[in-house]
């Protein structure tokens, strides 16, 4: 370490010292422009605008469009990246005036844009160009008035964005804190309300929320408050709390995790009375894509086998449920219940595992994701072909499932669902780590890092690949057997390449291997776009920019989460670079000695 | 009997003949190192002991078993294990990680005793885990303690080399095959890698055959050299008899009549 | 330990691959074969029949070859599937629409049809081109040289931003082109009666290929192309510049692509967001079917693929008298991808790429 420092102190004379650049903030603030049009004319600001966040100025639209500014004008004032021997770059007004620019031109490209849409009619080819998109944009003030407050607005929410690198840091986490928190209270009052009411609550609801949407200020104070004082006070204690448990004697460490799990437990059993019918259905939808992720993080997290196809083992286990409990299924009906259906939908997944496995033995990655998007698109139209009608009903689909029933208990309703697609998805977590950490587990990572290597180190490839392709299918199938006895019936069109890509995203998201990060995953891309309806419609959008995002910025989704906490240590690099440095001239010429 | 026997041993690439008739074997518990120009097959031939290339033509005998035409996870199985020129580890594995794998020709537990946690599938866990952090103790500290818990992408490139070696150790081989094995490394790791050569015939009963291109290493550790040029064997014998051979003295710094090939 | 276990059990030689492909193989050929001589032998279709099926296989894998041009030479220079290619083709037929219905709406369409479709070829590929270089530059650039599946899973991403983007501007409607009167009706070729609109196809995509390959062969730009896909290092040292030859590259892959458009939509008037997602796939199949990084193979594969689907599914489905065997054609492309892929994934004239990379 010293002498890195000594050897670069000279440099520092010799290079200028990392500036913020005009260019970049110029080219920042045309991006977040353009950002900003792409959002304004696809009908999200309208869209958006009938979510009220605080109630009379606040609406989740404009705060998207302005939300361009603010991130655009953030990135342009980031000072530049520290670099070693460099004295440390620091934000100052410099940072604030690259905000400002990028805040102006974001305004200007958004203005040009407004001209436009008032000058020609573009609604022919952009549907979402509406006037009422116009006056929403110039705040209905005019187009003159208007654009003069996009460019002031723009702005102040650029400088705003590059501001938050003046806050010093220890406030900066509380403050940043604060306001998403408020936001997202005042995004999840279709949420919020209901679990109050549960809770018996109802009089705090009229506290915070405007009866016709919206945080009301007192709401907006309280909020802030509590999340202030309690990022404050608790910030970072999660980890002393783990660290005394830690340090626990064995025997009253494990009673306090008993009582822990029966208070999880009970929160659990609680949760579906407290949320109510729909929280219910959306959670029950978050966790049966959770199921489905758990299998997919086998093929693709563990294994490294981008399978693209996925959705067809899930069509498995529907339709094999469905032909084999309902007395409708059209060739075949043995009229089974639920559960003695069961082993046979994951032997079919298991069959249909080997099926797509097989082929793709021998095969690149690339083709591997090609050729199983085939076999799901395969899957998807011989279940809809008047072919195989007489098996699964073609588009008709198999209707009259009956219900699951435990005992006594018939499970009706998405409250009641909510505990067997908890309890099968805790299952699923719960075979996934155990596999983890064991023989097969890890010829799987062994062949996701080095296929060859994987093999000459003994690990029988055919056998690997069949096993995590089984695996994930069997998986799959039941989350697709509760599908079917959910729903009550099942049709083709449910199943189709884009449930294959949510789940990918899923798992990508939430990082690859980590059982953790895909429940985190699930619940916000999948339960959080069926809570707001309006975010539905532009939730593809979202999952592909998140891919790509991902790809670009946190690539190492790809490595389980546990290892990404591992650090570098810096002695074994030091090492590396005095072997470049003394290793070759020592060593010499090799073949002297012949 | 040879523990090991390659007869007529051939491969070709194209027109190129990387293996020519190469006829050659090693004994039980000896240390046999082979060498040659660069190009001259070595790799290749290791590729064709372990299964990853199929010979052309030829005998390839490990314990008086033919192995051409098995798969390397069925090789290994045998009891030849392998180390890489261009270090292979699992890099995203841990160190711990990267050795327990190689132990998985020598175990059985399946999908259904790892989701049960059968006392059989335990007991297989734990010996596993400690042949591992036993075989990784052969290099001293240098990959214990909070070592084991790392990223094998973290570690400096000569302990990747000694991770690569403790890999293909811990898959309890009766031939051992190292390629260059010091390659890249300083002069004094690359005295502490010859003596653990030494170390490992002697303590562990391997028999050892090596790649190798450092003459220091090659004449401190072997009981003999075969010497490989154009895929063919043009030399055997103790590390000063192949030294004095002309034929390898030329192989090594040229054949005047051939210049500009 | 060992030696006794070995002893006992001598390792098996059986492989359990080619087992597999034996069996597959053998089944696939048997059910061909027998059921195009069923289908033939029925004298279900005509022989004028059979024929147009074939020549509008031939137009179709026209425009299938067009789009795996792009395919081709992105994964021969960049080794990896641009998933989003398909999409890069339906922005061409998506923005040509406007135009078309913008010049329909002027009048200009079939008072000028000639006029009219080179203005719409233009935008097409104007379009496609602009969507394949911003991808490039924004998607894919950042990942050179990571590992194979990153810029993979990238391309899916941008396939899907894409299609929703365009759903989210243009709406999710189905657009249909105005008809244009001067294409409809036969042109008789040769003797055979051939529809207008195929000819135009497969005369353009003929035309347009040659001027590829010329492109490739002939110029520098197309010699440094073949340079980089060789060994961008390489290249690079040769004093190549490698970013710059790869943006053409996907240039003129999205030219290729917005062609693709402009012509398919003569054979099928109608575009909507998702209209990318299927001849993206097929022309990848073709692609991998010719021998992928191969020009001449994704123009042979793109007609092979066409004519498989199109007679495919009454020739062999038919001889068996499935129903609906229609619904099935697009099974028969993905049954193509398969099959040549476990048989031979090299393709058939094989690939053209320098050894893999480490």
């Amino acid at each position: 370490m010293e002498r890195a420092a000594t050897a670069a102190e000279p440099l520092d004379d010799l290079l200028p010292a990392p500036v913020l650049s005009l260019q970049r903030a110029v080219r920042f603030g045309l991006i977040g422009g353009m950002a900003a049009v792409v959002v304004a004319a696809i009908g999200m600001v309208e869209t958006f605008e009938a979510r009220t966040l605080i109630d009379p100025f606040l609406a989740l639209g404009l705060t998207t469009l302005y939300l361009a500014s603010f991130t655009f004008g953030f990135v342009a004032g980031s000072p530049p990246p520290e670099r070693e021997g460099f004295a440390k770059p620091k934000a100052g007004l410099r940072s604030l005036a690259a905000g400002a620019i990028a805040g102006v031109l974001a305004g200007v490209v958004l203005s040009a844009f407004m001209l436009l849409a008032d000058a020609v009619n573009l609604r022919n080819i952009f549907v979402s160009v509406s006037p009422q998109l116009l006056e929403l944009l110039t705040f209905g003030k005019g187009l003159g008035t208007g654009i003069l407050l996009v460019l002031v607005v723009s702005t102040a929410v650029g400088v705003a964005g590059s501001a938050v690198h003046l806050i010093p840091a220890q406030v900066r986490r509380p403050i940043m804190y604060t306001v998403m928190w408020v936001l997202l209270v005042g995004l999840l009052q279709s949420v919020i309300e209901p679990v109050f009411r549960g809770l018996g609550l109802p009089s705090l609801i009229d506290v915070l929320y405007e009866e016709a949407g919206g945080l009301r200020l007192a709401g907006v104070v309280i909020v802030a408050a509590a999340v202030f004082l309690l990022s404050f006070f608790l910030g970072g204690k999660g980890r002393a709390l783990q660290g005394r448990l830690d340090a626990l004697p064995a025997q009253r460490r494990r009673s306090y995790i008993s009582i822990l799990l029966l208070v999880a437990a009970a929160i659990v059993y609680m949760i579906p009375r407290v949320v109510g019918p729909f929280l219910s259905e959306v959670l029950d939808l978050a966790g049966l894509y959770l199921l489905m992720a758990l299998g997919l993080n086998i093929v693709i997290g563990y294994a490294g086998l981008l399978d693209l196809g996925y959705v067809a083992f899930f069509a498995v286990g529907a339709y094999t449920t469905a032909i084999l409990t309902s007395p409708n299924s059209p060739r075949f009906t043995p009229e089974m219940t639920l559960w003695a259906s069961l082993p046979f939908v994951v032997l079919a997944a298991a069959l249909a595992g080997l099926l797509v496995g097989t082929p793709v033995l021998r095969m690149r990655g690339d083709y591997l994701a090609i050729v199983t998007l085939g076999f799901g698109e395969i899957a998807r139209i011989l279940l809809n072909s008047d072919a195989l009608k007489e098996t699964f009903g073609g588009a008709q689909g198999i209707i009259n499932i009956p219900n699951m029933v435990i005992g006594p208990l018939t499970v009706r309703g998405p409250e009641v669902f909510f505990y067997p697609i908890f309890i099968f998805a805790i299952l699923a977590g719960y075979v996934s780590l155990a596999i983890q950490n064991s023989r097969m587990g890890r010829a799987w990572m062994a062949m996701r890092e080095d296929e060859l290597v994987a093999e000459t180190m003994g690990v029988n490839i055919v056998a690997a690949k069949l096993s995590a392709f089984v695996v994930g299918a069997s998986l799959a199938s039941i989350g697709g057997a509760l599908f079917a006895v959910k729903v009550g019936s099942v049709f083709p069109s449910s199943f189709n390449i884009v449930v294959s890509i949510t789940i990918l995203v899923l798992i990508i998201v939430g990082g690859m291997g980590s059982v953790p990060g895909v429940t985190v995953g699930a619940l916000a891309l999948v339960a959080l776009p069926e809570l707001l309806r309006e975010f539905n419609e532009y939730k593809f959008l979202m999952y592909g920019i998140l891919l790509i995002f991902m790809m670009l910025k946190r690539p190492e989704g790809f490595i389980p989460s546990k290892r990404r906490a591992l650090e570098l240590h810096q002695d074994e690099v030091l090492q590396d670079a005095w072997l470049q440095i003394y290793g070759d001239e020592e060593t010499g010429p090799q073949e002297e000695g012949v | 009997m040879p523990l090991f026997r390659t007869e007529g041993l051939t491969k070709s690439f194209g027109g190129l003949r990387a293996i020519d008739s190469l006829d050659m074997h090693v004994d039980e518990g000896e240390i046999v190192s082979v060498i040659g120009p660069n190009g001259a097959g070595k790799t290749t031939f290791f590729n064709l002991v372990t299964g990853l290339e199929k010979p052309d033509d030829g005998v390839i005998e490990f314990d008086g078993q033919p192995i051409v035409g098995l798969v390397p996870s069925q090789i290994i199985k045998l009891g030849i294990a392998r180390t890489f020129q261009n270090v292979r580890l699992f890099p995203n594995m841990t160190v711990r990680e990267n050795v327990m794998v190689s132990r998985h020709c020598r175990t059985r537990s399946g999908l259904i005793g790892a989701v049960l946690r059968t006392p059989a599938f335990r007991r297989e866990e734990e010996e596993t885990r400690r042949i591992a952090e036993d075989t990784l103790g052969f290099f001293g500290t240098r990959l214990v303690g909070y070592r084991l818990d790392q990223l094998a992408l973290v570690l400096s490139y000569a302990n990747r080399r000694r991770l690569e070696i403790a890999r293909a150790m811990a898959s309890s081989p009766r031939l051992l095959l190292l390629d260059e094995p010091t390659a890249g490394m300083n002069p004094r790791e690359t005295v502490e890698i010859t003596e653990l050569i030494g170390k490992m015939r002697d303590e562990k009963g391997f028999t050892i055959l090596l790649i190798e291109h450092d003459m220091r290493v090659v004449r401190g550790v072997s009981d003999r050299v075969v010497v490989i040029d154009y895929g063919r064997k043009i030399a055997e014998g103790t590390y000063e008899e192949v030294a004095q051979n002309e034929q390898v003295i030329e192989a090594y710094l040229g054949r005047p009549a051939e210049k500009g090939a | 330990m060992t030696t006794a276990t070995v002893g006992k059990k001598r390792a098996s030689r059986l492989n359990f691959t080619n087992l597999f492909r034996w069996v597959v193989g053998s089944v696939a050929v048997v059910v061909i074969f027998y059921g195009s001589i069923k289908s033939v032998a029925s004298g279900r279709l005509s022989w004028a029949q059979w024929r147009d099926l074939m020549v509008f296989g031939v137009a179709q894998g026209s425009v299938y070859a067009l789009i795996a041009m792009g395919y081709t030479m992105v994964y021969g220079v960049l080794r990896f599937i641009n998933f989003a290619h398909g999409e890069v083709f339906m922005s061409g037929a998506m923005i040509g629409y406007f135009v078309a219905d913008a010049l329909n709406r002027a009048g200009i369409w079939n008072e000028q049809p000639v006029v009219s479709l080179l203005i719409v070829l233009l935008v097409s590929m104007t379009t496609a081109t602009s969507i394949a270089v911003i991808l490039e530059r924004v998607a894919y650039r950042p990942l050179r040289g990571a590992p194979r599946l990153i810029p993979l899973i990238t391309s899916i991403g941008a396939s899907f931003t894409l299609q929703y983007l365009f759903r989210g501007l243009f709406g999710a409607g189905t657009k249909a082109y105005p008809p244009m009167a001067a294409i409809q009706g036969k042109w008789i070729i040769f003797g055979i009666p051939i529809l207008k609109s195929q000819v135009i196809v497969i005369g353009s995509a003929i035309v347009v290929m040659a001027g590829l390959y010329l492109f490739v062969e002939k110029t520098k730009t197309g010699r440094s192309m073949r340079a980089v896909a060789e060994d961008p290092e390489t290249a690079a040292l040769m004093g190549i510049n490698v970013d710059g030859t790869i943006v053409k590259v996907f240039a003129v892959g999205g030219a290729m692509a917005g062609v693709a458009g402009a012509l398919w939509t003569l054979v099928f008037p109608t575009v909507n967001f998702f209209s990318g997602f299927l001849p993206g796939i097929k022309a990848f199949t073709a692609a991998v079917l010719g021998g992928i990084g191969n020009i001449f193979g994704a123009m042979l594969g793109g007609v092979s693929l066409g004519m498989f689907e199109s007679v495919g599914p009454s020739l062999v489905l038919g001889g068996y008298e499935v129903p609906a065997f229609n619904q099935l054609k697009d099974v028969v492309a993905f049954s193509a991808l398969v099959l040549v892929l476990i048989f031979r994934p090299t393709g058939i004239l094989g690939e053209r790429l320098a050894q893999e990379r480490g």
